[in-house]
């Protein structure tokens, strides 16, 4: 029945859910996501020539997680993949407790990938809720107080359909109700991915909608919204698009689109960056800091690439490059604290991201 | 569900804004003078005044011929479909009074409740058909906004999921139909007070039922910026023999929006259902001050709540008016302390204490 409340949370575990929330999106703060699978590393690996065995996986992490003191105000939550959860560094010590001794959370990705809908033109859902329960209670024990699960949207003629729309949804509620349960936040991402041509105002169109079926399934799973995150895309036009917007028109849209549809009780909202550079992700979440509507929650970043991508370039798996690799690593998270404030001011190289249709203050 | 084919062009969507932020303007909010003729018998018959369309005429010329001391208390008068026509002693029309003042005109353009067949004595509301017309004769006649009712109840059974989605269903309806003819709709899921329900039980149901609203506001491409909430404070039921604070009340009104109206809707105006003139601004005073990011406006949409005392004072008696007015000019003074939260309340000036219940009413 509609109308009867069986609590799904006590009083406690709801703040301890809150604040672990709170503590990751902290003013300043963002998350790096680490979290890449065995398949998605021999993507990063295999361009700069380095084989994607188990050792390179963990001595790539160690680079990141080794850097000094200056990430402690920028990085509130990192997230591991399953193998690297249980890796140590040279030393010895386990990366989680390495992270966690830092102040910094722990997370941990716990989809198992995305798998097709049948009847549908190449979308997907995503897989993993099997024992999920009790892979959390475990992953708890071990350290971790957060986790993530993606699901995928495309846009086209046809897509995203209304089926993969309400399915990734209701997974996605699905998920975060089991992490509540075991005294895991869920970071919640519905990606809608930039592929094709379609402009700004279609992405916008589709991230509302999207959006909207996200918070009505966290709604009827009855979630507990200020103990999750959100991590969005931003809106931002098609791959192909042949029309080019700026930081500022790519801020409001995504602005506009999270106003229509967030609650202002979710602690805060960590974009993923995609396909965008390193600078060009950090510009626009800058832009979006600074986009004059009220935004009452954290606005920042969950980033991967875009955080690591100079690093993993100036490391090359070269052993004496190692150092050089963490402070590629250092800059862009002290880039992205500033950005996550409205208080980031850009090298230069992300002003090519269009002149052309700058409209001051316009929302669609 | 990929293509976008709007619904308003962007003159259209910033009219409806504009309008919205007016009406919720700092220190402002709603008159709702929307009674239809039988609800103004209820109210008529409580002072002893027979319900003739002359007395309500009567009345609604008490409130609207306040001094320019509502102007800064008052963003937007509801009318019902009848005084909408109607004029003061002078022959000014009432539209033409109100909108002179610089006050926004708005018209309840629902039909009533209908029953839902196979539930426990739930409801939906009609008026959809030919709403577009009417709307567009309404904006012709003056109105920018109009108010549309919904109502719940809650028991052991109550709300089902089929009175919570055809609610949320029509409501969005509407709204789409007030935006397609520029009347920024303001949208109304009451949940009764009716119950010994506790607070919680309230705030579960509250944020079940927007959590409806704003999906089906979503499925029926409804421009929220250029829209307006008007719900019940989350309140503990009548006969629940718990007592809460204003705080608290506070706060589970507050936590109950923050869980599900998104921060695009400019203003949320509560209804003050059941409640007294004085607990009703102290509640939204409360609400102004809870300490939780609170990104819409949060005033008043108040009927009862600010006609209550003015009525007693005028029982149907000219020799009355003044000083009915001045009743009234009092409430929507206070109301406009307690939407800025700066009300310190108290006053128990006239009547204001009195308690106004009337059980299940529906109007």
């Amino acid at each position: 029945t509609m109308t009867h409340q069986y609590p799904a949370l006590t009083a406690e575990q709801k703040k301890e859910l809150q604040e672990i929330a709170q503590r990751i999106v902290a003013p300043g703060k963002g998350i790096l996501a680490a979290d890449e699978s065995t398949g998605s590393m021999a993507k990063r690996l295999n361009p700069i020539g380095v084989e994607n065995t188990e050792e390179n996986r963990r001595r790539y992490r160690q680079l990141l997680f080794t850097a000094d003191e200056r990430i402690d105000s920028c990085i509130g939550g990192v997230i591991f993949f399953h193998e690297t959860l249980y890796q140590k560094s040279d030393d010895g010590v386990c990366f989680a407790k390495l992270i966690k001794d830092r102040g910094i959370v722990v997370g941990i990705k716990v989809d198992k990938g995305v798998v097709p809908l049948a009847g549908t033109n190449g979308e997907t859902t995503t897989q993993g809720l099997d024992g999920l329960s009790e892979r959390c209670a475990q992953y708890k024990k071990d350290g971790a107080d957060f986790a993530k699960w993606r699901c995928v949207l495309k846009i086209s003629e046809t897509t995203p359909s209304q089926l993969a729309i309400l399915e990734n949804a209701n997974v996605l509620a699905r998920y975060a109700s089991i992490c509540q349960q075991n005294g895991i936040v869920p970071i919640v991402e519905p990606e809608i991915l930039p592929d094709g041509d379609h402009d700004l105002k279609r992405c916008q169109y589709v991230t509302e909608k999207v959006l909207a079926a996200v918070y009505k399934a966290l709604s009827d799973h009855h979630v507990y919204l200020e103990g999750t995150l959100l991590k969005p895309n931003m809106v931002t036009p098609g791959h192909s698009c042949p029309t080019k917007f700026s930081s500022e028109e790519i801020a409001m849209a995504t602005v506009t689109a999270l106003r229509r549809t967030v609650p202002p009780a979710v602690t805060g909202v960590t974009f993923l960056s995609g396909g965008q550079s390193e600078e060009e992700a950090s510009v626009n979440l800058n832009s979006i800091n600074t986009c004059p509507l009220n935004k009452p929650w954290a606005l920042t970043f969950s980033y991967g690439r875009a955080l690591q991508a100079s690093a993993l370039n100036a490391w090359k798996g070269d052993l004496n490059k190692e150092k050089a690799g963490t402070e590629e690593f250092i800059k862009r998270a002290q880039a992205n604290g500033l950005a996550a404030l409205g208080k980031y001011k850009s090298s230069g190289r992300a002003g090519a991201a269009g002149q052309s249709l700058y409209v001051a203050n316009h929302a669609y | 569900m990929t293509h976008q084919f709007p619904a308003l062009s962007e003159a259209q969507k910033r009219e409806l804004h504009e309008t919205a932020l007016r009406i919720v303007s700092p220190g402002k909010g709603i008159l709702a003078a929307d009674e239809s003729v039988g609800s103004m018998a209820k109210r008529l018959a409580q002072v002893g005044v027979e319900n003739t369309e002359e007395n309500r005429r009567q009345f609604r010329q008490i409130l609207f011929s306040a001094d320019d001391r509502i102007n800064s208390c008052i963003g937007g008068v509801i009318f019902f479909h009848e005084t909408l026509y109607q004029h003061s002693d002078n022959g000014v029309p009432f539209v033409k009074m109100i909108r002179d003042r610089g006050i926004l005109v708005g018209v309840k353009v629902d039909k009533g409740v209908v029953p839902l067949a196979g539930t426990c004595g739930e409801t939906t509301t009609q008026g959809l058909d030919g709403l577009a017309e009417r709307c567009a004769q309404y904006k012709k006649d003056g109105a920018v906004f109009a108010k549309w009712r919904c109502v719940l109840k809650i028991s052991d059974s109550n709300p089902s999921k089929l009175a919570i989605t055809e609610n949320a269903n029509v409501l969005a309806r509407c709204s789409s139909i007030c935006q397609q003819n520029g009347i920024v709709p303001v949208i109304e899921p009451e949940i009764l007070p009716d119950g010994d329900h506790d607070l919680k039980r309230c705030q579960y149901v509250t944020e079940k039922v927007l959590a409806a609203v704003y999906k089906a506001m979503s499925d029926h491409h409804v421009y929220l910026e250029g829209s307006l909430l008007k719900p019940n404070m989350v309140t503990p039921g009548h006969s629940c023999p718990t007592k809460y604070s204003p705080e608290e009340v506070a706060m589970a009104s507050v936590t109950a929006m923050r869980r599900t109206v998104p921060p695009a809707v400019p203003g949320i105006c509560f209804l003050s259902g059941g409640q007294s003139e004085e607990e009703a601004s102290v509640h939204l005073n409360a609400i102004n001050n809870c300490p939780l990011a609170k990104p819409w406006v949060l005033t008043f949409s108040f009927g009862r709540a600010l006609q209550a005392s003015a009525l007693r004072a005028w029982r149907g008696h000219k020799e009355n008016e003044k000083t009915a007015t001045e009743q009234f000019v009092k409430r929507a003074e206070v109301n406009s302390l307690a939407c800025q939260g700066k009300y310190s309340g108290g006053d128990n000036y006239g009547e204001a204490g009195h308690r106004i219940f009337g059980s299940c009413h529906a109007y």
